[in-house]
Order: C-alpha cells, then sequence, then structure tokens
C-alpha cells in the first residue's frame, strides 16, 4: 500500500525492492517460456505452463504409486527392482500369516498388528478428543472476548513447533524426575513413569498430539462458527430459542460440514502419525505405542537387513485405508456442497 | 449453559459464563505455553539443577561470595547461631559434621558451625555453557542453513510450478485438462509415507541421497498447492486476461503480471503452508539424509538427542534454539498466519 502511494518507510522500500527482484526473475524466466510460444503457438502453451509440475509430479508422486505396488510384490534385500526377485504375493502372505488374525502374538509380523492396532486405538482416542476440544476451543473463542487475536495465536503456537520439539519438550515434562511427577508429590500421589508404562505411554502420546494439532482444527471451526449469519442467531431468540436450543438448531447442523471436513482431515493425518511419537517414545515401552508408518520406516530402512518389499506391501495397506477415508470425504463434501454455498 | 454455547448478543455486565470463558482462556495459555516455558527455564540450569527432584522453577546455583584473603570465591549458607539469630557466612572448609565459616564483611574471625545448622544460599544463575558448549559438537548454524536453504528454496519452486500449473487449468481450455486435474486431484491423499520405498529409489536412482535437492524437490508438485490456487484464479475475470492479450501480451507476461498479482492472497496461504511443511518436516529428511553436514535442524535435533540421551542440559538448550526461529517469525506474523489459514478453511 505505502509502497504504492510512494511511501519512503522501509517496509515501502522492501516492497519495492522485492517487487524488482519478482520482475527480473519473472522477466529471465520468460527469456526460455517466450521463445517457445513462438515455437508451437498459444495453444500450446497450457502444457508448458504444465510441464515442470507434471514432470516432478509424475515422477515423484504418480511413478511411485506404481512401482510401490510392484516393489510390494518383489523379495530379496536390494534396493532396485531389477535386481529383486518377483515373489508375487508372498509378502502381503507373511502380513497376514496369523492363527488369529484378532491376536498379534499368533502373527509372523507380530510387530505389524501391534502397530496396526495402535494405530486404530490412537487414531479413535486422538481424534475424538481433539475434535472436541478443537469445537469447544472455537465456540469459547466465537464468544464476545477481549483480545481474541492473542487467544486465538496461543492454541495455534504448537501447530508452528516441529514435531520433534514438541516430543522433546513433552518428553522433558513427563520424564521421572519432571515437572508433572513434582506435581503428583505435590498433591500427595505417587510419581509415574509416564513414557516406561504402555498404558501411560499411550495416553501421553494421544494427549501430546492433541496439544500439537488442535490450535489447526480451531481455527478451521472458528472460520466455520463466524461464517453463520447472526440473522439466524436473531431469528431463532425471535421465535424463542434459548441459548441451548438455538446451538443445537442453528450452530451444529450449520456447522456441520465444516465438522466433516475436520473430521475427515483428522483421522486421515492421525493413521499417518510417526515423528512425536517416534522421538517422544521411540515406540516404546516395547512396540506399546508403534503406529503403521514406523513400522513401514523400520521395516524399510532402520534395519540391518532393508526389507522394501515387506516395507511397500505395508504402505500399500496404508495406501488403501487413506483411499477409503479419501473417498468418504469426497462423498461427504459433494452431500455438503450446497450448505457451503 | 446456553449463553456459553452460543455468542452472547446482549451486553448486560459479566455474568457466570463470562467468568468460565476467561477460566477457560486462562488454562489454555498455561497449557499451551507452559510445557514451551519450562523448556526454556530448564534450558538454562546447571547439569546439578536439571536433577534436583522437586525441580526449583527458576535456575539457580549455589550462590559464592569473594572474600579478601581466600582465593577462590566461597558458598554462602545461612547459618542459626547459637543464641537463635541468624547469619549469612561463607563457608571456608567443612571438617567432619563442622564446618568453618567466616562472615563475609569481617573475614577475621572463622567460626565453627555445626553442618546441620547451616543451609546452602541459592541465587538466580543462568547457565549460558549450556548453550555455548555443545555448538562444537551440535553445528547449529550447519543445521539452520539447511533448514533455510529447504524451505526457501522449496517453497518458492512450489509457488511457481503450482501457480504456473493452476492457471494452466484454470484459464485454458485444452484437450486433457480435465484428465490432468483428475489425475492431480486423485492423489491429493497420497503422502510421501505411503510411498516412502519407490520415492526413495527414485532419488537414490537420481543421485540424490545425501542432497538437499533430494529433500526439496520430491514434495514439490503439491497437489494441494495446485487445487488452492485453481479454485482461486478461477475467479479472476477472462476479461483481463483478454485485454492484456489484445495489447500484445505474451502468455508468460499475462501469468506473472496479471494473474499471478491477483492471486496473492492464495499465493500468500500457500507459502505459508509450504513454510510449515518444509521447516518441520522430519521423516523425509531423516531417509534422505545420513551424513550430519547435510543434517536439517529437526534431523539434526534428533541425531543429538539421541546420542546425548543423559546430557539433558544440552539437549534442552539446543531445543530452545531450534524452536526460536519459528516462535520469532511467529510472534511477528501471528495475525497474518492465523487469518490466511483460517480464511482458505479446510485445505491442510
Amino acid at each position: 500500500m505505502e509502497a504504492r502511494a510512494g511511501g519512503r518507510g522501509p517496509s515501502a522500500v522492501l516492497a519495492r525492492a522485492a517487487g524488482a527482484v519478482y520482475g527480473v526473475a519473472m522477466s529471465a524466466l520468460g527469456l526460455v517460456v517466450e521463445p517457445l510460444q513462438r515455437l508451437l503457438g498459444v495453444k500450446r502453451m497450457p502444457w508448458v505452463f504444465l510441464l515442470p509440475n507434471l514432470l516432478i509430479f509424475g515422477v515423484f508422486v504418480l511413478f511411485p504409486v506404481f512401482l510401490n505396488a510392484y516393489v510390494s510384490l518383489t523379495g530379496g534385500t536390494e534396493l532396485f527392482p531389477r535386481d529383486r526377485p518377483f515373489v508375487g504375493l508372498e509378502n502381503y502372505r507373511r502380513l497376514f500369516d496369523c492363527l488369529d488374525l484378532g491376536d498379534p502374538n499368533t502373527c509372523v509380523e507380530d510387530r505389524f498388528w501391534r502397530a496396526v492396532r495402535n494405530t486404530a486405538q490412537f487414531v479413535v482416542l486422538q481424534v475424538g478428543g481433539m475434535v472436541a476440544i478443537s469445537l469447544l476451543t472455537a465456540l469459547v473463542l466465537n464468544r464476545r472476548i477481549r483480545f481474541r487475536a492473542f487467544f486465538r495465536s496461543v492454541y495455534f503456537y504448537p501447530v508452528l513447533l516441529s514435531p520433534v520439539v514438541v516430543a522433546l519438550v513433552w518428553k522433558w515434562v513427563l520424564q521421572r524426575d519432571g515437572v508433572l511427577n513434582a506435581l503428583l508429590v505435590w498433591v500427595g500421589l505417587e510419581p509415574v513413569n509416564f513414557l516406561l508404562d504402555g498404558r501411560w505411554a499411550m495416553a501421553w502420546v494421544v494427549i501430546v498430539s492433541i496439544w500439537a494439532h488442535m490450535g489447526f482444527y480451531t481455527l478451521i471451526l472458528l472460520a466455520g462458527l463466524q461464517s453463520i449469519p447472526a440473522e439466524l442467531y436473531d431469528a431463532a431468540a425471535i421465535d424463542g430459542a434459548g441459548g441451548w436450543r438455538s446451538f443445537r438448531n442453528v450452530t451444529l447442523p450449520l456447522l456441520m460440514p465444516t465438522m466433516m471436513v475436520v473430521l475427515v482431515l483428522a483421522v486421515i493425518r492421525a493413521v499417518q502419525t510417526f515423528d512425536e511419537v517416534y522421538v517422544l517414545t521411540g515406540g516404546g515401552p516395547g512396540t506399546a505405542t508403534m503406529m503403521i508408518v514406523q513400522y513401514i520406516y523400520q521395516t524399510g530402512f532402520a534395519t540391518q537387513v532393508q526389507r522394501f518389499g515387506l516395507a511397500a506391501a505395508a504402505s500399500v495397506l496404508l495406501g488403501l485405508v487413506l483411499l477409503v477415508a479419501t473417498l468418504v470425504q469426497l462423498r461427504i463434501g459433494r452431500g455438503t456442497e450446497g450448505h457451503l454455498a | 449453559m446456553g449463553a456459553f454455547l452460543t455468542r452472547r448478543r446482549g451486553r448486560r455486565g459479566p455474568d457466570v459464563t463470562d467468568v468460565l470463558t476467561y477460566a477457560y482462556l486462562t488454562l489454555g495459555v498455561v497449557v499451551m505455553f507452559g510445557p514451551v516455558a519450562w523448556l526454556v527455564l530448564s534450558s538454562f540450569k546447571s547439569q546439578a539443577g536439571l536433577v534436583e527432584f522437586p525441580p526449583a522453577l527458576l535456575p539457580t546455583a549455589p550462590a559464592t561470595v569473594e572474600v579478601p584473603g581466600y582465593d577462590a570465591p566461597l558458598p554462602l549458607y545461612d547459618v542459626t547461631l547459637g543464641d537463635g539469630t541468624t547469619a549469612r557466612l561463607a563457608q571456608v572448609r567443612r571438617v567432619g559434621l563442622e564446618a568453618q565459616m567466616v562472615d563475609p564483611d569481617d573475614p577475621g574471625e572463622v567460626l565453627r558451625v555445626p553442618v546441620q545448622d547451616r543451609k546452602e544460599v541459592r541465587a538466580l544463575s543462568f547457565q549460558t555453557a549450556n548453550y555455548t558448549e555443545p555448538l562444537r559438537r551440535f553445528s547449529f548454524l550447519t543445521y539452520l542453513k539447511n533448514s533455510v536453504v529447504v524451505t526457501v528454496t522449496a517453497t518458492l519452486i512450489t509457488l511457481v510450478i503450482n501457480s504456473m500449473a493452476a492457471f494452466a487449468l484454470a484459464k485454458y481450455r485444452f484437450r486433457g485438462r480435465n484428465a490432468v486435474f483428475v489425475a492431480i486431484l486423485s492423489t491429493l491423499m497420497i503422502p510421501l509415507s505411503v510411498v516412502l520405498v519407490p520415492v526413495y529409489l527414485v532419488v537414490t536412482q537420481v543421485g540424490w541421497v545425501n542432497d538437499l535437492w533430494g529433500v526439496i524437490i520430491p514434495g514439490a508438485a503439491t497437489p494441494t498447492g495446485v487445487f488452492l490456487l485453481r479454485q482461486y484464479m478461477l475467479t479472476i475475470p477472462d476479461e483481463l486476461i483478454d485485454a492484456a492479450r489484445m495489447d500484445g501480451a505474451s502468455e508468460w507476461r499475462i501469468y506473472w503480471q496479471v494473474v499471478l498479482p491477483l492471486a496473492a492472497p492464495a499465493l500468500a496461504v500457500l507459502a505459508i503452508f509450504s513454510v510449515m511443511w518444509r521447516w518441520n518436516d522430519f521423516l523425509w529428511p531423516l531417509i534422505v539424509l545420513t551424513r550430519s553436514e547435510y543434517f536439517t535442524l529437526q534431523v539434526g535435533l534428533n541425531a543429538f538427542q539421541g546420542e546425548l540421551n543423559v546430557q539433558w542440559h544440552y539437549v534442552l538448550a539446543m531445543t530452545v534454539l531450534t524452536l526460536l526461529p519459528i516462535t520469532l517469525v511467529f510472534s511477528f506474523l501471528q495475525r497474518f498466519i492465523t487469518t490466511g489459514i483460517a480464511s482458505t478453511g479446510v485445505k491442510g
């Protein structure tokens, strides 16, 4: 703004410098692209614009999807597919080789099934808890409060912290001689070794993950709440609806589309949980908090014998789960578009 | 209860729901900032201070005092004297159950005090050595540089190639457009974690293991970005483009001088997301980068804490250093970031 008005402050200088850099860089790229227009004609220009993106997309997203399916059908420990023997469905057979699918102890790849079970448990607890807390927080932030921008940022701050930092912050709070145990002792309870007790470790993995991500979903829900027209509440009030009734009959139904999107995004994210948990507990104690992505990572990359085929098979299965979640989202998205518009 | 759930419309005085609201918000500040603040405070404690249980709130160390006639500073103690009064004395040495002490203001006379009658005096003391010492092993500046290079380069590339693709998909009619759009959309939810093995294979083949390009490029063509920008560009009127074309502007010029400036809000949001993703990325750099000179901050910090499991005083300080840049950026841009993300609604 200032730059356009001919301002002279440091920010105006900065904006003008950025504009100059942008102009020079784009003109330089134009030296490559503009001759192509003369060469190929305007009609083919969209493909020129698509090319860099499609190239990277093709090589690093689309091609790997198919390659992954193929690698999952091969065995051995070599990395490159031409060195790997084709073994058909052997990797999948190994993953499903159980006497009783309900009991990981009876499986050949018991770690995989423990990871599946842990992840399922984690997804239910984390998503349920997080959506509930995010909704409550969004409702509170949507009230007439002072310093709303500040409080909104407070809940958002952990979202920006990297998972490694989040995990270390909490590792320090939760350790045997940590501040949380000091508080427990202070109120007269026994200290607990939170990260070395399987049930506690899972509980804290869930809580830490909620702590780290709820700010993002709170923001989205808050935006959803603020898009509800005030007249609807006025109309409900004229009809004699109290706070609770207008919440049930106005807020909830109108917030439903946003809620659904939040729910699906949160599920897709929770299924892929890896980094915070990996740094916080290392998947332990034992395998109590090992998630599917950690299983894939360790099977393929972090062991002496790198079993890429098995890792790929597990990730194909993970991909299928995510595909289902995505289809559910698309379905819901289609069903609710009318509301959003 | 009811008024708590909906936005209050009346302008009455504060009621019980207001009290609840602010109680909740205060609790929020404690829970969200508390652990980080505790980490920062702890990072200044001495090694002895860190293993103390229950831990002290502030970083303290035994207080000392310079006393004329003694070479080294002497530790200070509060001593209960025989007549019931207390005095602050410096300890010269301890002999068995007896301590020899002097009054710092009058060091001539040495008092003998039973050790159970004296209590250590502690003073606020910030162990900056926690920060300076490990820098020889934790190459903070190298990791920071790698992280900045990855974040900035990847974000610039993401913005340019995604906006180019979005421009083609939003502003041209051509055969195959829908096929391309559907192909991109269908991979919207295929995260890197699902294709770890084959992407690693491709990156190895290209020769990008232990190369920052191996971290930068694979995630650059994000379907989310293309989708976000295309939706926004659809709202830019075609008349502007036709007018520019009439004036003889090339297609490239139309892209960067007409469309991109108008799409600035959407670009800003994608930039925020890209910086967040790249700065915090962990699993992929962990796989691609195995030599420490290429580590990003996240990978470096993880390796550091794995190596020095017990040396918390160093790990805490390096964690603070790692969270500092993003905290500074956030404190300046927080309003911009939060409204930006909220405005797009849902494209996580």
